[in-house]
């Protein structure tokens, strides 16, 4: 059986929802291991176990949430040295794929990035990769031990697989150089909106909308529908609303019962983090554009004359 | 303080796509310098206006990068370092950061500004790798950038806001595209960039050996696509009572 380690993301002792899709992933693929560091690693080991690590390695030193990267580097790469994994998987999220760059360097492996799927193939591990902007899969063979690979949210379905898992206390093993980049301060912006990853419902608004005075049609919509509001990235580039609600290759993936797209030309690289919604509905200007071309409903039309209409009549039906 | 910005050159992102039918990516695509870097470069140069330095770009890639450098000499950088060989075509992540940091390291700057993600290769992987590499911190995801006394400090975006990240310098940065607005290359400054010097070194040169790749590629097939579904021409109530139905259909209302 393939040795595979799960790099866990948690805060407060609640894994990370991509770490979770990591392990129900792993567990198909070989005999999974956890690690799980900074204050509230103990707490999530049993979630991590419920969902396939058979043993969980933690340490819950508080420098692991106070520096970006390097304590957990080093921590993972004195791990890596005594347990020889086969594979390590990393999410594919900012604060992961900077430990996974300085560890593999580290290592002197090499990774592979952004994968969407990870397999078994005969002693090797293979990744999928999205390709030129979505529209090829690359398939590659990782070429090192360990395999380090980043996988992308959303790629996996979670399930639990009701196991329990041991749990190791490991240690801390940072350097002494190491506490650097120090964590000062942490703002939170956001007011406690439906979060977007989770949602049922998003819409999502484009450069179509003509200026940032009109992306409340969106919310409006959004809050109507329960849901939560995102974006394409003309719009977070120029300022209009937060990198938090981009949607697509460099902001979140998102799988929506129902993804509203209102303005937006659809792009691979926007539609590669929607395209997996179970019914995608497009508002545009132009019937010409590629989103029509992928959605399952298609409106011809003034966005900002359509959406406050549709947020009415949802409010109607709501209502009534 | 000298500044380090490693400077990327990528195809325009502007311009239409092709695939070559071995499906490498196009190589007579227009090439520009990568967006992102154009603000790296931009914050290079403002903190160079505030401290006082030195700002110098390094770049990897085809004889043809010394364009992207020769952009950012235009907009101000004092010099620029292009490292470029045959035996580097086509490097990985791990490959880019093993040159960039040998051709780096002698430099021994304060500060080396990376984007977050580049516009073509987008997994944001050189970064981190170099920091490691270079034995420095790394402050990322900048949207915000202050250097004083020996300390750097980043407004580090997250998904719920920022973090506030500070760490003494030597350190490694990473900016995002919506930092600062690249300043234009005026013609003092396009004239300027034809005297200053862009040293050209080899893999050979910093004692760079390719060694083995992270990955093979073993195939490149067409993503799953979604099929087209209804499309209907908006009458001023037709788009309205045709998205309620499929709302209702997929039981959200
Ligand atoms: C490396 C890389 C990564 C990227 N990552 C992302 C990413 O994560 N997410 C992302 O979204 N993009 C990403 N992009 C950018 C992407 O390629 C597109 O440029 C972007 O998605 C376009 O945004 P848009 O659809 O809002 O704007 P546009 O492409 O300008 O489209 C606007 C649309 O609105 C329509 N319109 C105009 N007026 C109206 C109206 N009144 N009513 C209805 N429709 C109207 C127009 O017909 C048009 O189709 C990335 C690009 C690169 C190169
Ligand atoms: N070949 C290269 N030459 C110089 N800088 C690079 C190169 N590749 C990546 N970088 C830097 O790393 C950033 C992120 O690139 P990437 O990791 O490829 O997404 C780029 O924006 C550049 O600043």
């Amino acid at each position: 059986m393939a040795k595979i380690w799960v790099y866990a993301e948690q805060s407060q002792g609640r894994p990370a929802a991509t770490t979770l899709e990591l392990l129900t992933r792993a567990r198909e693929l070989g005999d999974v291991e956890a690690i799980a560091l900074g204050p509230g690693a103990a707490a999530a080991a049993p979630v991590l176990g419920k969902h396939g690590a058979k043993r969980v390695h933690v340490n819950e030193e508080a420098a692991f949430a106070e520096y970006l990267a390097e304590p957990a580097t080093d921590c993972l790469a004195a791990l890596v040295g005594a347990g020889a994994p086969d594979l390590i998987l990393f999410g594919f999220s900012p604060d992961s794929r900077e430990v996974a760059g300085r560890l593999a360097a580290r290592l002197g492996t090499g990774l592979i990035a952004n994968a969407m799927d990870v397999d078994v193939d005969g002693s090797c591990f293979v990744a999928k990769v999205p390709y030129f902007g979505g529209a090829k899969v690359a398939t590659y063979r990782a070429n090192t031990s360990p395999a380090v690979v980043l996988i992308r949210p959303k790629s996996f379905e979670v399930s639990e697989s009701g196991g329990q898992a041991e749990v190791v206390e490991v240690a801390a093993a940072i350097g002494g150089g190491s506490r650097r980049a120090r964590i000062v301060e942490t703002k939170t912006e956001a007011a406690d909106k439906v979060k977007l990853e989770d949602a049922q419902v998003v819409v999502s608004g484009g450069r179509g909308l003509g200026g940032p005075e009109n992306f409340h049609y969106v919310e409006e919509l959004a809050d109507a529908l329960g849901g939560a509001a995102g974006a394409s990235r003309a719009i977070v580039d120029a300022g209009w609303v937060p990198y938090a609600m981009q949607v697509g290759q460099t902001g979140k993936t998102v799988r929506p019962g129902v993804y509203i797209a209102a303005g937006i030309s659809g792009a691979m690289q926007h539609t590669v983090g929607m395209k997996g919604a179970k019914v995608i509905v497009a508002i545009n200007k132009d019937p010409e554009a590629p989103i029509l071309k992928m959605a399952d409903l298609g409106v011809v039309g003034d966005a900002l004359k359509i959406l406050p209409k549709l947020t009415e009549a949802v409010r109607a039906k709501k209502g009534g | 303080m000298k500044i380090v910005v490693t400077v990327k050159q990528v195809p325009d992102p502007n311009a239409p796509q092709g695939l070559d039918p071995d499906n490498t990516i196009a190589r007579d695509r227009e090439v520009v310098l990568d967006p992102g870097d154009e603000c790296g470069i931009e914050i290079g140069l403002q903190l160079r206006e505030a401290h006082g330095g030195e700002v110098v770009l390094v770049s990897m890639g085809p004889e043809k990068a010394r364009d992207a450098i020769r952009k950012g000499l235009s907009m101000g950088a004092d010099r620029g370092i292009l490292i470029t060989d045959g035996a580097l075509a086509g490097a990985d992540a791990f490959l880019t950061a093993r040159t960039l940091a040998a051709a780096i390291g002698p430099e021994s700057p304060d500060l080396v500004i990376s984007a977050t993600e580049s516009y073509d290769g987008s997994t944001g992987m050189v970064p981190p790798m170099l920091a490691e590499l270079l034995s420095l911190p790394q402050l990322t995801f900048a949207k915000h950038v202050e250097v004083s006394s020996g300390r750097v400090t980043v407004h580090r975006q997250t998904e719920a806001g920022y973090q506030v990240v500070e760490a003494e310098t030597p350190a490694l940065i990473t900016v995002t595209a919506g930092i600062a607005e690249p300043r234009y290359a005026s013609l003092k400054g396009i004239m300027a960039a034809r005297s200053k010097e862009v040293r050209v070194v080899t893999a050979g040169d910093l004692g760079v050996d390719r060694g083995e790749p992270a990955e093979v590629v073993q195939g490149i097939a067409d993503a799953e696509t979604r099929q087209a579904g209804e499309v209907v021409e908006d009458d001023g109530s037709i788009g309205v009572e045709r998205i309620i139905t499929v709302l209702q259909a997929a039981k959200v209302l």
